[in-house]
């Protein structure tokens, strides 16, 4: 069984990034499943990033602490990730950085740097990419030492073109290949990746060709002792590879978004930016449709300009991260007094403040559920993987139509920089439902009129005779200003009541995903599913049973529906990529139960798979302090 | 059948204070309205906070009183995705709309030029917290419930609007409906974001820009006879009009709205500042991009079929995404 996991790394602006989407294309070419996540620093050039590709014939859903090979062009990648190289693994490193000390690389941290230094001096080795190479020789880590600018000049003599020489920007393209050429891996769908990536500039396409060729025939010439070989598996039908802020992204195409306003934030700007690049869509017979896709002069404005287009019947969305969100707060209660349907798709980082701007983080839990002031009702819809991802935008869309309240979506930095493999989405799947959308008009109208389900029909601007005013102010059923108490209390409990239709009318697997239910059960959210899927089935290998109730719908809290999945289940373990265990507050707040074990990662990595299977393992064996505090990752 | 006047007012309680200059400009965007004879179910009336704020609900057309300095968000998002709408947005000075709490949307929506009107009710104070200084009261000016003077420079919204890419600027009197109403369907009509600022005093907390002010009653001239400090640029020689694309015709009828825009105290001009059609409105910059977007806006388009199925095919964005897309190809 193939589980191997390729890590490359270099400066930020080296192509790191493109050179693991070669990689993983090869790799899902051949018939893996593919899960690779980046990391990078919040920096346009010089910083380090890196991206893991987890690579499997079964279903993976997480990275794991191991890196079974390694390709480096620079030093910073080997300083910072060559303990996570398994004895059975290699690395192929660019043999001119062997002198490179740590005080040659000023990217490193000083906390950084004294860690690693202490682990040097223990083990008696000098602070360079030498000493380093000498730690994992000893652990009978197989080293590559390849010359990457002898591999330019050579390719410049080969193809009598001296420009060669100073292409350092193929390194990514010379370090893949050279993995491919060690592992074994067919050569065609390298050479079909590179054209894919590179297929409006054809000429650059040609020249990383020929880099490419010459370093895969190089590696497999020159090393023959590594013990992986990666020969590929049987193809899977119907598999896409994605990345992470495409499943929304495409999930607003399909399910009927045609307005969405931003205001550029990392990680969730991507999603927008490939809206825009997809904004003129294909309507079966029909012409083309369009999606407008507004960058505002802040995030105030972008949520001010998507209530005004969910105002004229438009399914209108936002996305954002943490701190754009922060700034929406007030408009959102307008959408909750005025009962606009809005989806607000908030992709999490690493709070407070700025705090960690590129890395993960689930931290804003609590603050979607209670964003905004004054009582009115949400959703606080959560995805636990990109696949999920895509549906639960047509979900969020209906539920906002259905009940017409603002949704917030939780998303998260690990999802959006995730690259992977999964069943090509099936629109169909989910139906589109706006509710009590009204399409005319005849007689008096109301837009809050009392309803027996607290539901009104709704208008919509520019439509006839379905003329009706909105204000932030308490309103009478026709919009207008009131400070009536009976009308208040009236329209408030109107407006409030949803909540419980809310938790009747969802269905409960569409509130809850149970994975199995035992003495020992996990509650989770988001993009914790994957990581923890992995550790259950490790544990289940060894004869353990461990449980876990992925909770999908935050808000209104689906409490009953909890206590029935979790009634025989002894101890509940939260795990979480926040400090306070967010989701367990939640929890014993609504269940009146506690929580009896927290697995916590607030680092601004996420989660591995191995790092979950060990604490599991510690909780099991009663080894395990209340709150675990998960640190892989650099 | 041709709507009437009365048919643009709601029966809705107007609870301003009497002698309010805001009378004055609701009763012009009602006329305006009238005499267009824009349908009320093919128009909608976006205001922001405070007294101005409550406008939207006097007026019988979709009305969307939105929150402090936001208004032009809400109004150029709605507008966007249904572009067949006539849409004027309403705000205060005192409700910060345009010029404080709201001053990065109007210098944004400047840039943006969609097709619409922005109406400032200008009034120096904020009205319903009681009387503060607005961001266009003057320094060193102390209204009646200020507690010390405002230490505040002023903004000058003429000013601002031209500098921020407005393609129509105009001030209006409240006290001088028929000529603000003209504003108005003049500012309706251009074909670009349109900005008014409306000169309108507050009865109950300015003292000094007060109705009497304006009609210049402290000022009396060599004959001492009292005249007005308003006065109307279309009788004057100036002309707003920019007429070729040229850099130099743009800058020059820029700077002379601009060194007209600083004109106050003993002459306060009114009319149109500056009009630039040439300057093609945000709809046209999607155009480019999205040719069917007039035809097919965001508001009408199809998202499902009958039976609920999503309309969009993605499958062509989804082929691109299948990892054996290549030796499919």
């Amino acid at each position: 069984m193939v589980d191997f996991t390729w890590l490359i790394g270099g400066p930020q602006g080296s192509g790191v990034e493109s050179g693991a989407n070669i990689f993983s294309k090869v790799c899902a070419e051949i018939g893996y499943n593919v899960f690779g996540k980046r990391e990078f620093y919040s920096n346009i050039k010089g910083e380090h990033s890196y991206f893991a590709v987890r690579i499997s014939e079964k279903k993976i859903q997480s990275n794991v602490n191991d890196i079974d090979l390694m390709v480096s062009f620079d030093a910073a990648t080997i300083f910072r990730h060559f303990d996570e190289i398994v004895s059975s693994g290699g690395i192929i490193y660019d043999s001119d950085l062997e002198k490179t000390s740590t005080d040659d690389v000023n990217t490193l941290e000083q906390d950084f740097k004294e860690r690693l230094h202490y682990r040097l001096e223990t083990k008696n080795k000098r602070f360079t990419i030498k000493g380093v190479l000498e730690t994992l020789q000893e652990r009978g880590v197989k080293v590559y030492p390849v010359s990457f600018r002898d591999i330019l000049s050579n390719l410049a003599e080969q193809a009598e073109n001296p420009k060669f020489k100073g292409l350092v920007r193929m390194f990514n393209v010379i370090g893949v290949s050279l993995s491919l050429g060690l592992l074994g891996i067919p050569s065609e769908p390298l050479l079909h990746s590179i054209d894919s990536i590179f297929s409006k500039k054809p000429k650059i396409a040609e020249i990383n060709k020929q880099a490419a060729i010459y370093s895969y025939n190089y590696a497999s010439a020159k090393f023959d002792d590594f013990s992986h070989r990666l020969s590929g598996t049987t193809k899977q039908q119907d598999t896409i590879m994605i990345q992470g802020h495409q499943g929304t992204a495409l999930g607003k195409m399909a399910y009927g978004c045609r307005f969405q306003s931003y205001y550029p934030i990392t990680p969730a700007s991507d999603e927008s930016e490939y809206l825009e690049s997809h904004e003129i869509l294909q309507v079966y017979g029909d012409r083309p449709g369009s999606i407008a896709v507004v960058q505002t002069e802040d995030e105030i404005s972008a949520m001010g300009m998507m209530i005004g287009s969910a105002l004229t019947g438009t399914r209108s969305s936002t996305s954002t991260s943490g701190p754009g969100f922060s700034l929406m707060a007030e408009a959102l209660g307008w959408t909750g007094i005025n009962e606009v349907p809005v989806v607000i798709t908030l992709y999490q980082r690493s709070g407070p403040s700025t705090g960690l701007p590129t890395r993960h983080g689930q931290d804003d839990l609590l603050f979607a559920v209670h964003a905004g002031h004054g009582d009115f009702p949400k959703i606080v819809y959560a995805s636990g993987d990109i696949e999920e991802s895509f549906y639960d935008t047509g979900r969020c869309f209906n539920y906002s139509d259905v009940f017409q309240v603002p949704v917030i979506h939780m998303m998260d930095k690990f999802l959006a920089s995730s690259v992977v493999t999964c069943k090509r989405f099936e629109p169909n799947k989910i139906s589109i439902d706006r509710g009590k959308l009204l399409d005319k008009v005849e007689g008096e109208y109301k837009r809050f009129a009392r309803t027996e389900d607290g539901i009104s029909p709704r208008s919509v601007l520019g439509l006839d005779n379905g003329i009706f005013w909105n204000t932030g102010d308490e309103s009478d059923e026709v919009g207008h200003i009131s400070e009536d108490p009976e009308n208040r209390i009236k329209m408030m409990d109107k407006r409030m009541s949803k909540l419980d239709l809310i938790s009747k009318q969802i269905p409960n697997d569409e509130k809850v995903s149970s994975f199995g239910v035992y003495e020992h059960t996990i509650i989770s959210w988001g993009s914790t599913k994957g990581p923890i899927l992995d550790a259950i089935s490790m544990l289940r290998k060894e004869g353990i049973d461990v449980g876990f109730v992925q909770i999908k719908l935050i808000h209104p809290f689906p409490t009953d529906y909890i206590k029935i999945l979790l009634k025989d289940s002894k101890t509940i373990i939260d795990i979480e990529a926040n400090h306070s265990g967010q989701l367990g507050k939640l929890f014993t707040q609504n269940m009146v139960r506690n929580i009896d074990y927290f697995i916590l990662k607030y680092s601004g990595r996420s989660m591995t798979s191995t790092e979950v299977y060990d604490s599991l393992k510690k909780i099991i064996e009663n080894k395990s302090d209340k709150r675990e505090i998960l640190m892989h990752g650099a | 059948m041709a709507l009437k006047l009365a048919d643009y007012k709601t029966d809705v309680h107007n609870d301003w204070c009497p002698g309010c200059g805001d009378f004055g400009i609701v009763n012009a965007i009602q006329m305006a309205l009238a005499e267009m004879g824009v349908q009320r179910d093919k128009a909608t009336i976006f205001s922001g906070i405070g007294c101005s704020g409550k406008t939207s609900h006097f007026i019988n057309t979709y009305g969307i009183h939105t929150l402090h300095g936001r208004v032009l968000t809400f109004a150029q998002g709605a507008k966007i995705a249904n572009p067949e709408m006539t849409v004027i947005a309403v705000g205060g000075d005192g409700d910060g709309d345009g010029l404080g709490i709201g001053a990065g949307h109007f210098v944004a929506a400047g840039r943006r030029n969609v097709d619409m009107t922005y109406i400032i009710f200008d009034n120096g104070v904020y009205g319903l917290t009681k009387g503060q200084a607005s961001p266009t009261l003057k320094l060193g000016e102390k209204t009646k419930s200020l507690p010390s003077p405002n230490t505040n420079f002023n903004v000058n919204p003429i000013g601002l609007a031209v500098a921020s890419g407005f393609t129509f600027v105009a001030r209006g009197y409240s006290y001088d409906v028929k000529h603000l109403k003209d504003l108005i369907i003049q500012a309706v009509k251009h074909k670009g974001l349109s900005f008014l600022d409306v000169l309108q005093p507050c009865p109950t907390y300015n003292d000094i820009n007060t109705r009497d002010w304006y009609a210049g009653s402290d000022l009396v001239d060599e004959a001492q006879k009292r005249h007005s400090r308003i006065y109307k640029l279309e009788d004057t020689k100036y002309n707003p009009v920019v007429h070729y694309a040229g850099e130099a015709e743009v800058n020059e009828k820029m700077s002379q709205a601009l060194i007209k825009s600083l004109e106050w105290d003993a002459k306060i001009p009114t009319g149109v500042f500056y009009k630039n059609e040439i300057v093609g409105p945000h709809a046209f910059r999607l155009l480019d991009k999205i040719q069917n977007y007039l035809e097919n806006p965001p508001a009408f388009q199809r998202i499902a079929d009958m039976q609920g199925n999503p309309a969009t095919d993605i499958s062509e964005t989804l082929d691109h995404l299948m990892v054996d897309q290549n030796t499919n190809n």
